[in-house]
C-alpha cells in the first residue's frame, strides 16, 4: 500500500529504552509520523551493545510494535549511534581551483570536502559525519554554496564526527541480524538537535542536550551551522547507581525512587523528610532520607552539565548560544532540571519540543522519542537531497504502472 | 644553623658526585650485580646480604655479610625483624659504608627478611651521614602469597619514611612482558634489567647537567609523600624516527599500563637525553602526547645533551599517581626542602616512625582486598596523633564499588572516574 521508499524509520538502541519511529513522506513532501515502537533495553551499557543477543530481541520487539502501529513492513532503518568513543571536532580543507576560467564546479566542492575529511584520525576510527559549515573562496568568508562562483582557491570548514570502527559495527550487526538494512548511521546527538531545533533557533545559537540512560549527547548550533558535538558517557544509569550506593538500596529500588521522588534541585522542603518504602517480595522495608536523595541526584546532574559547560566555554561557544539550552531524553523529565540547566549555563533552558513535524501527538510530546524522530527527519532530509533518485524512482514507477495496464 | 653555609658549593657537587649503590637482600644483590656489569661511571656497588652462601654466588664487586653473629650467615628466613636486628648489629660498619657518599641508591626486593628489614635501617643511616637516599624496590609477585605482599607493604611504608624517594617496581607487572615459554631466570633478569634501567636513567638525570636541568629536588617533588608508589619507565631509540619510537616504547612499557598511568598520575617527571643532534621538534613530538594524556598533572621536564648520545635518544619518565591533599602538599614541601640541598631534615628521622616494630601491625584477614588491607594499615599507623602531625597526612581511602559499571569501560574525564558517584568524589557528607 505504501511505496517503501517513502517510509522512513528511525531506530535508537538506547541504554534504557529502544525507540522506533516510523515516518512517511506524504504527497506534499512533508514528514508525518505514523508509527511508534518501544521496548525496554537490557543488552546495552553506556550507549553501546554489551549483550548482542538480548539487544537483538529487544530491537525486534520494538520494530514489531512500530510495524503494527503504522501498518507497514519495515525493511531499513536509520540507526542512531553513540558511545564514549564518538568524538566531534572541526576541521579545515583546502583545494585549488584548476579549471581555466576559475569557476568553481561541483567536483571542486567534493574535492575540498574530501580533503577536509582526510584527517589524522586514530587508526581504528572512521568518519560518521562530515558536515560542511562554511566555505571560503580566496579571502571571502562565510559562503554557503560556492558552486558557480569564481576564485583561485576554495576552502571549507567541516564538522567531523568520528568513532571506533568495531564499536560502530556492533549495533549495525544487531540490526542486520534481524534482516533489516541500515540506510545510514547517525550520531544521536545530531539527530536530537535535528528534531528539536527550528531554523531560527539554529540561527540564533542553541545547545541541545540529550540526557539518555547511559550517555549524554550534546550538539551546538550557531549561525545556522553545527559548531560542536560531543558525548559524555554519563546518564540516568549513573544517577540510579549513585542513589543505590549512597542510599544503600538495591538498584531496582533506586530506579523507582529516582522516578517517583527525584529532583535536580535541593530545596528546604525536603529537609528531614523520610520516605519509607514498604517491604516487597524479597526486599525489606527501608527508610530513605529525601534530602540525601535530592543531594546525590543534584550533584550528579550538576556535574554532568558542568562538564559540558566547561567544554563549551573552553571552545568559546557559550557566548554564541542566544536561543538557549534545549533538553530532551528520558533524563529531562527530572523535576527541576530546567532550573538547574539554566543556572549552570546562565541561559534560558527549555524542554525540547519536536514542533516541526506533524503526526502522532503521543510521540511528539515525549522527550524520549526526540532522537528517533530526529533520525526520521535526517532520513527525510537525505530523501530530499537526492531528488534525482526520487525522480528516477518516480519514473520507474510510472513505467511499471504503464506496463501493468 | 649551618644549612645556608652548605648550599653554595652545589654546582661543584654536581661535577664529581660520589654515588653508591647498595643491593640489600637476595633480590637487591642480584640487581646490584646485574647493574655493576652494566658499567656505570663513577658508581660504587656493594652487595649486602645476611645469607653468606647467596652472597658468595653473587658477582657484585664488593660484598658484605650482614649480622654474621645473629644469623650466623644463614639468612633472615623471610623474617623482617631478623633482618632489622642484623642491620642493627652491624650498624657501625654500615655507617662506615655510607660516609662520603653524596647519593645512595638502595636496590632491594621487598617482602623477604633482609630487604624488608634492613633496607629501611640502611636508608636511615645513609641519610644521617648526609647523603640523599633513593630506594628502588621490587615488590613480590602475586604468587608469592599474601604474607609476603603484606610484609612488602609494611617494608615500603618504612622505607618511604626513611628514604628521600622510593620508586617501586611491582614484579607482577613484568608478567606482561613474558610469554608462556619464558624461563624463571629470564623473568628475574627482566626484573633486574628494569631496575637497572631505572637506576641508569636516574643516575644520568642527577649527574649530567642538562640544558633544561633536573636535579634531585625535582625528583623528590615527584616521588615523595605519595599514597601510591612512583613508577618509572625508560625508553631508548635511535634512527630517523627515534622520537616516535621512543614514545611508542615508553607507552608500551609494562609499568605504564598502556599510558593509563599517565592519565591517573598527578605528578610526572620527564627527562630527555640526546646527542648534539637532538631537535626541538623531537622534544615537541615526545612531549605532545604526554602532555595530552596528563592534562592535570604537574609536569617537570628536563633535557640534557650528551655527546655519547649522538644519533640516539633516551627518555626517562617517573610518575606518581593519586592526588595529594592540597594542604599537605603546601605544608610538607618546604619542610623537606633542606633535604634536597644536602642537609637531612632530622625531624623526619623520628626513630619511632621508622623503627616501628612489625608486631604493632595487626594483620588483616587474608580474604580482604589489597585496598582494604592498605586502609587498615593506614588506620594503624595514624593512631598516634603526635607522630601523624609530623608525618605527611594521607586521606583515608574509600573503596567505591561502581555497581553496574564495575565491568564496563570507565568514563574518565580530566583524570576523574565519572562512574564513581559525584558526592563521593566531591567529598560531600551525607549524615
Amino acid at each position: 500500500m505504501f511505496d517503501s521508499a517513502s517510509i522512513l524509520v528511525g531506530l535508537e538502541i538506547g541504554t534504557s529504552k529502544i525507540c522506533v519511529v516510523a515516518g512517511e513522506i506524504n504527497a506534499a513532501g512533508a514528514l508525518n509520523i505514523i508509527g511508534l515502537g518501544q521496548a525496554r533495553s537490557r543488552g546495552v551499557r553506556k550507549g553501546e551493545i554489551a549483550d548482542a543477543a538480548l539487544a537483538q530481541e529487544d530491537v525486534r520487539n520494538a520494530i514489531v510494535e512500530a510495524e503494527q502501529m503504522a501498518n507497514v513492513e519495515i525493511r531499513s532503518v536509520f540507526l542512531g549511534v553513540t558511545g564514549n568513543h564518538v568524538r566531534g571536532f572541526n576541521n579545515h580543507g583546502v583545494h585549488p581551483v584548476v579549471s581555466a576560467d576559475r569557476e568553481i564546479t561541483a567536483e571542486d566542492v567534493q574535492d575540498v570536502i574530501k580533503n577536509a575529511k582526510a584527517i589524522n584520525l586514530p587508526a581504528d576510527h572512521t568518519v560518521v559525519h562530515a558536515i560542511r559549515q562554511h566555505f571560503h573562496v580566496d579571502d571571502q568568508n562565510g559562503i554557503l554554496n560556492p558552486v558557480g562562483m569564481y576564485g583561485a582557491r576554495v576552502e571549507v570548514d567541516v564538522h567531523v564526527v568520528h568513532g571506533h570502527v568495531d564499536r560502530l559495527k556492533n549495533p549495525i550487526g544487531v540490526v542486520q541480524g534481524l534482516q533489516l538494512d541500515v540506510d545510514e548511521i547517525v550520531f544521536t546527538g545530531l539527530a536530537s538537535a535535528l528534531a528539536l531545533l527550528s531554523n531560527e533557533q539554529k540561527e540564533l545559537g542553541s545547545l541541545v542536550i540529550d540526557l539518555g540512560g547511559g550517555t549524554t549527547n550534546y550538539a551546538v548550533y550557531s549561525d545556522g551551522i553545527i559548531k560542536h558535538t560531543g558525548v559524555l558517557a554519563v546518564g540516568g544509569d549513573h544517577v540510579s547507581n549513585d542513589l543505590a550506593y549512597g542510599l544503600k538500596v538495591p538498584l531496582g529500588r533506586a530506579e523507582e525512587l529516582k522516578l517517583a521522588h527525584g529532583s535536580a534541585l535541593l530545596d528546604d522542603s525536603a529537609k528531614g523528610q523520610v520516605l519509607s518504602s514498604p517491604g516487597q517480595l524479597g526486599l525489606p522495608a527501608k527508610c530513605v532520607n529525601l534530602e540525601h536523595l535530592h543531594r546525590i541526584m543534584s550533584l550528579r546532574l550538576e556535574e554532568t552539565f558542568g562538564l559540558i559547560e566547561s567544554e563549551l566555554s573552553h571552545l568559546g561557544l557559550l557566548d554564541q548560544l542566544r536561543a538557549g539550552v534545549f533538553l530532551c531524553g528520558g533524563g529531562s523529565r527530572v523535576p527541576g532540571l530546567l532550573q538547574l540547566a539554566g543556572s549552570v549555563f546562565s541561559l534560558p533552558a527549555f524542554l525540547g519540543k519536536t514542533n516541526s513535524i506533524s503526526g502522532l501527538k503521543s510521540a511528539l510530546d515525549q522527550p524520549e522519542f526526540a532522537t528517533a524522530i530526529g533520525l526520521v527527519k535526517f532520513g527525510s532530509m537525505q530523501h530530499k537531497r537526492k531528488p534525482a533518485n526520487g525522480f528516477a524512482d518516480g519514473l520507474k514507477k510510472t513505467f511499471a504502472e504503464m506496463f501493468k495496464r | 644553623m649551618t644549612t645556608p653555609l652548605e648550599i653554595p658549593p652545589a654546582p661543584a657537587i654536581k661535577k664529581d658526585l660520589c654515588l653508591k649503590v647498595f643491593g640489600v637482600g637476595g633480590a637487591g644483590c642480584n640487581a646490584a650485580a646485574f647493574a655493576a656489569q652494566a658499567a656505570f661511571e663513577r658508581v660504587d656497588f656493594l652487595a649486602i646480604n645476611t645469607d653468606s652462601q647467596a652472597l658468595e654466588a653473587c658477582s657484585a664487586p664488593a660484598k658484605f655479610v650482614l649480622g654474621s653473629s645473629c644469623t650466623r650467615g644463614l639468612g633472615a628466613g623471610g623474617d623482617p625483624d631478623l633482618g632489622r636486628a642484623a642491620a642493627q648489629e652491624d650498624i657501625e660498619k654500615l655507617r662506615g659504608f655510607c660516609t662520603g657518599a653524596d647519593i645512595v641508591f638502595i636496590l632491594t626486593g621487598l617482602g623477604g627478611g633482609t630487604g624488608t628489614g634492613a633496607a629501611p635501617v640502611i636508608a636511615r643511616l645513609a641519610r644521617e651521614s648526609g647523603a640523599l637516599v633513593l630506594a628502588l624496590a621490587a615488590l613480590p609477585f602475586e604468587f608469592e602469597g599474601p604474607r609476603r605482599q603484606l610484609q612488602a607493604q609494611i617494608g615500603l611504608q618504612q622505607l618511604k619514611a626513611a628514604a628521600d624517594a622510593v620508586i617501586c617496581l611491582p614484579n607482577q607487572k613484568i608478567f606482561k612482558l613474558l610469554d608462556d615459554k619464558t624461563s624463571v631466570l629470564e623473568g628475574f633478569r627482566i626484573s633486574n634489567s628494569l631496575l637497572t634501567e631505572g637506576l641508569r636513567g636516574i643516575c644520568r638525570l642527577l649527574t649530567h647537567t642538562g640544558l633544561i636541568n633536573l636535579d634531585f629536588a625535582d625528583l623528590c617533588s615527584v616521588t615523595r609523600g605519595r599514597h601510591a608508589a612512583s613508577l618509572f619507565a625508560t625508553a631508548e631509540a635511535s634512527g630517523e624516527t627515534r622520537a616516535q619510537q621512543a614514545m611508542e616504547k615508553l607507552l608500551a612499557h609494562p609499568l605504564m599500563d598502556g599510558g593509563q598511568v599517565l592519565t591517573e598520575s598527578d605528578s610526572v617527571l620527564i627527562s630527555i637525553a640526546g646527542g648534539p643532534d637532538l631537535m626541538m621538534s623531537e622534544i615537541n613530538k615526545l612531549m605532545e602526547p604526554i602532555k595530552r594524556q596528563c592534562e592535570n598533572a604537574h609536569l617537570i621536564f628536563g633535557a640534557a645533551i650528551d655527546p655519547q648520545f649522538a644519533g640516539r635518544l633516551s627518555v626517562t619518565l617517573i610518575a606518581s599517581s593519586r592526588p595529594q591533599p592540597a594542604d599537605t602538599a603546601g605544608a610538607a614541601a618546604p619542610a623537606r626542602e633542606p633535604g634536597a640541598a644536602g642537609c637531612p631534615p632530622l625531624e623526619f628521622l623520628d626513630p619511632a616512625a621508622t623503627e616501628r616494630p612489625a608486631s604493632r601491625f595487626i594483620a588483616p584477614a587474608p580474604a580482604l582486598s589489597d585496598e582494604k588491607k592498605e586502609q587498615l594499615f593506614r588506620g594503624q599507623t595514624g593512631r598516634s596523633r603526635k607522630r601523624s602531625s609530623r608525618l605527611q597526612k594521607e586521606l583515608p581511602l574509600e573503596i567505591v564499588f561502581k555497581g553496574r559499571f564495575e565491568k564496563s569501560e570507565p568514563t574518565v574525564r580530566h583524570g576523574e572516574d565519572l562512574d564513581v558517584p559525584t558526592y563521593i568524589r566531591r567529598g560531600v557528607p551525607l549524615n
